[in-house]
């Protein structure tokens, strides 16, 4: 169980994405504090503390995920966060975090594609916890 | 001021020094255009010396006289054909000369000017040259334009329809790998989400019909004098089961007999449209009023329902082609995003208007103006 005793941010304004990120995070034992809004987001970030975090990249912003990730690496800069898109499916534009530049500037530690797989999840999570 | 660059290709230095000073202060107003025309002339001896300065750019009107030192001015007109470059050419020609006329023609020559002209004659040519340039290109514009419109509509449309279907996939995924246990009861709830964004997606699909048939220009659409107080009826029928399952009380306070000049379809998705809002939008145990009227020379139709309402800051937002308000209260009704900027375009085609008014919490008035007037 990659995510006992952890606790992890998920924002998304697609409550049918966040439902289903939900049961697999919890599924990884997670305990998943949750918001729908790039606002409540801001909320969660203030008034709690996190071991990882999903944020979704479009919500009242077309970079609201990005802002997200910027607020949360200024609180907790330790904190792994992976901004989860539909962007490449929907524009072909992608982005990619591969160096230490990007992710200073993105605020994200790993760009993920919508309706990724279970398997592929958990790995990149383990990897994103270093565990 | 825009300013037309006019090349005059013509062996005779008098003729040139002429034309360029009737030209030279001369400019176009066109009554459906708020900038006028003025003109810069550059002036050429021969047909060499025309290419090499058509070569540079920038050449809007060209006045081409046919018989050059060298080159005929025919060569010069089949240069910029074979260059397809957008220039307007008006032929000068010293005797009317059929052949000449033919040929010019063929090659795309747009007007003929022949000589002695008077300063008078030249002006007109000139004005209906630019004209003619004018209209070219907004025509190349407006294409241009139409198609950009169309494809940001249909990449937003594949957005909308991809949507849904993957938010079903998820769902179908985790079922497939039984996430919650072997309990089916377990997967009520994504069950109910698939299905909610199934209908959704329907719902898309009837609207793209509704307005495919709008922009049909093509076939006949028959226009007739129609009784709106019973189309308006037939709609309330339509939407009274839906009503009915959310302990809706619908109001009706319609005159009899409204008589209004209009395609029955558009009359039918209108009132379809708005009152289909009223209901979804609505709390259990709601109210719906519906008010027709003739005032004057208008029709006044006014729908009010005691929903959710909308926000303020989004009612702009309302009318634009698939913006859905997304927040709690709307995350289970289904919609395509479509149905009010379908209304807004069906009201504005009889130069009618619509506006809202509404109370976050409390509940919204549609009111649609159709001035009554025969429509021909």
């Amino acid at each position: 169980m990659i995510g006992k005793d952890k606790k992890v941010f998920l924002v998304d304004d697609d409550i049918d994405f966040k439902d289903q990120m939900e049961i697999l995070l919890k599924g990884f034992g997670f305990e998943v504090l949750m918001g729908e809004s790039q606002a409540e987001g801001e909320a969660l970030l203030k008034n709690n503390k996190a071991d990882l975090a999903v944020f979704d990249l479009m919500m009242e912003n077309q970079d609201s995920g990005f802002i997200l990730a910027n607020k949360a690496k200024r609180i907790n800069p330790e904190m792994p966060i992976i901004i989860a898109t539909a962007v490449a499916a929907e524009t072909g534009i992608s982005f990619s975090v591969d160096t230490e530049q990007d992710k200073n500037w993105l605020g994200a530690d790993l760009i993920l594609e919508k309706g990724i797989r279970k398997d592929q999840l958990h790995r990149e999570i383990s990897k994103l916890l270093k565990l | 001021m825009t300013r037309i660059k006019i090349l005059v290709i013509e062996n005779e230095a008098i003729i040139r020094a002429g034309i360029t000073l009737v030209l030279q202060s001369f400019t176009v107003k066109f009554p459906f255009m708020e900038k006028g025309f003025d003109y810069t002339i550059i002036e050429a001896a021969n047909g060499e010396n025309g290419i090499e300065i058509i070569k540079k750019g920038g050449v809007d009107i060209l006045l081409l006289n046919n018989k050059l030192p060298g080159i005929k001015g025919l060569e010069v007109l089949e240069y910029i054909n074979t260059h397809r470059l957008n220039i307007s050419v008006t032929m000068i020609t010293s005797d009317a000369c059929l052949d000449l006329a033919i040929a010019a023609t063929n090659n795309g020559a747009d007007g003929f000017i022949a000589k002695p002209f008077t300063p008078q004659e030249l002006r007109i040519s000139v004005e209906n040259s630019t004209k003619q340039l004018y209209l070219k290109r907004m025509t190349r514009q407006m294409t241009t334009q139409c198609k950009s419109i169309r494809y940001k509509f249909l990449s937003v449309l594949s957005h909308e329809l991809k949507s849904p279907l993957n938010a079903i996939e998820g769902y179908l995924q985790l079922m497939d790998d039984k996430e919650l246990g072997n309990n089916m009861n377990d997967y009520h709830n994504m069950i109910g989400r698939s299905m909610q964004r199934i209908s959704g997606m329907r719902s898309l699909i009837m609207d793209l019909l509704d307005l495919t048939q709008l922009e049909n220009t093509q076939g006949e659409i028959v226009f007739r004098t129609i009784d709106l107080s019973e189309i308006c009826k037939m709609s309330i029928e339509l939407i009274r089961p839906i009503a009915i399952q959310k302990n809706l009380r619908i109001n009706i306070d319609i005159s009899s007999g409204i008589m209004f000049m209009a395609n029955v379809r558009d009359m039918e998705i209108m009132f379809n449209n708005v009152l289909s809002n009223a209901v979804k939008y609505n709390k259990m145990n709601g109210l719906i009023n519906i008010n027709m009227r003739e005032s004057g020379a208008e029709i006044i139709i006014s729908i009010t329902d005691t929903g959710i309402g909308i926000d303020e800051n989004d009612i702009d937002k309302l009318f634009l082609e698939f913006s859905r308000l997304k927040n709690k209260e709307t995350r289970d009704i289904s919609g395509s995003g479509l149905g009010l900027s379908i209304l807004k375009q069906i009201v504005e085609s009889y130069d009618g208007k619509v506006e809202v008014k509404s109370e976050l919490g409390k509940g919204s008035t549609f009111i649609i103006n159709l001035p009554n007037k025969p429509k021909i």
